[in-house]
């Protein structure tokens, strides 16, 4: 019996290749974001707005899909006039780095991109642990859902750099406190840049815009 | 959930080293899992059993070492043992503080034959 030292870290394969993929969409301009929630917290619908928001102009944005099966996200982002790509994950219940690796063949063939948007699967888990080679990752919760959600998921919202609020529309209806949420998704990750959105009335869209806009810089301009 | 894909990816890692070494048998995996990691030990043990299971691997053992989430101030640099859920500094109450353990997903060892 013998003890090989080994100390690698498990995921190390995933974190080399999301490296790999950063460092192409820098070369390439582009700006990615990950964006990660429960199913139904409305990644798909704020990605709506937002194109619709930004400007659908000179294929500034694209879209990557991930789901277990369908292509419903994608139909509905193409909707908006925006080039969207499927990745069905099958039983996986995350995107990966090799994934996102794969689709890329297909970002370089969108023109002048400057923003990427890649919405992973319903799920706050496992997307956590998995670097995706995005720039920031943005976890959305909606007030369904209860406003103790960051507690029950300390590790999505300490990897995340951005939390949105979503559905404030139907604050009235629950016993969600948005102070509450907001004090405890920033006890857990106190550098969280928090947004909060409704998307049936449109509030906070202009800011999350402006916000994602001005990372993406140059390639991307909010429509008043 | 991705405690079954881990599991792949860890004995991945495994045969490959055992490869290199030339060793026949795998008694047991060591890993550092830390505590604000979306990993469950319960789940990985399961995940691991099940996945060795019939295979010549089935005699291994899991082996985990749980590591506690430790920061640092960078205000004032106190050290301290944080819980996940407060990462505030219980001195100064600032909010910029380092993770200096707790986050970890590592393979530290394996002992082989
Ligand atoms: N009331 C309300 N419903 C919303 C809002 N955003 C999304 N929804 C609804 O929530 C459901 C799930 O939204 P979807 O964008 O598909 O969620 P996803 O699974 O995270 O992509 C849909 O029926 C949306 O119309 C919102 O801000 N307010
Ligand atoms: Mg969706
Ligand atoms: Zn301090």
């Amino acid at each position: 019996m013998h003890e090989i030292n080994i100390e690698k870290k498990i995921l190390m394969k995933n974190d080399e290749i999301a490296s790999g993929t950063r460092l192409a969409f820098r070369k390439m301009g582009i700006f990615a974001i990950n964006m990660v929630s429960s199913p139904g917290s409305g990644k798909t619908s704020i990605i709506e707005e937002s194109v619709k928001k930004l400007g659908v102009k000179a294929g500034g944005i694209a879209v990557i899909e991930g789901d277990q099966e369908t292509e419903l996200d994608k139909k509905r982002i193409e909707r908006c006039g925006v080039p969207a790509h499927q990745i069905t994950t099958g039983r996986a219940c995350h995107l990966d780095a090799e994934m996102i690796c794969s689709a890329l063949e297909w970002v370089m063939d969108q023109k002048n991109l400057k923003l990427l948007i890649i919405e992973n699967v319903g799920n706050m888990v496992c997307p956590a642990e998995y670097d995706l080679g995005e720039e920031m990752m943005v976890v959305i919760l909606s007030v369904a859902e209860g406003d103790d959600k960051p507690l029950k998921y300390p590790a999505l919202f300490n990897a995340a750099d951005v939390l949105i609020i979503n559905k404030i529309d139907l604050t009235p209806q629950t016993n969600f406190d948005i102070e509450r949420a907001k004090k405890n998704a920033l006890k857990i990750n106190p550098g969280l840049k928090i947004f909060t959105t409704s998307c049936t009335t449109g509030e906070g869209i202009t800011e999350w815009c402006a916000f994602i806009a001005g990372l993406a810089a140059k390639g991307t301009e909010v429509k008043e | 959930m991705h405690e079954i894909s881990l599991i792949k990816t860890i004995l991945e890692t495994v045969k490959k080293e055992m490869t290199v070494c030339g060793a026949k048998k795998l008694n047991s995996i060591t890993l550092r899992v830390g505590t604000l990691t979306a990993v469950e030990p319960v789940a990985l043990r399961f995940a691991f059993n099940s996945s060795i299971e019939k295979t010549d691997m089935q005699n291994a053992v899991l082996e985990i070492v749980e590591s506690k989430l430790k920061g640092r101030c960078r205000d004032c640099g106190t050290g301290f043992n944080m819980t996940e859920l407060d990462s505030l500094c219980p001195i100064c109450g600032g909010g910029d503080v380092k993770r200096v353990s707790g986050t970890e997903l590592d393979i530290i060892s394996i002992d082989v034959d």
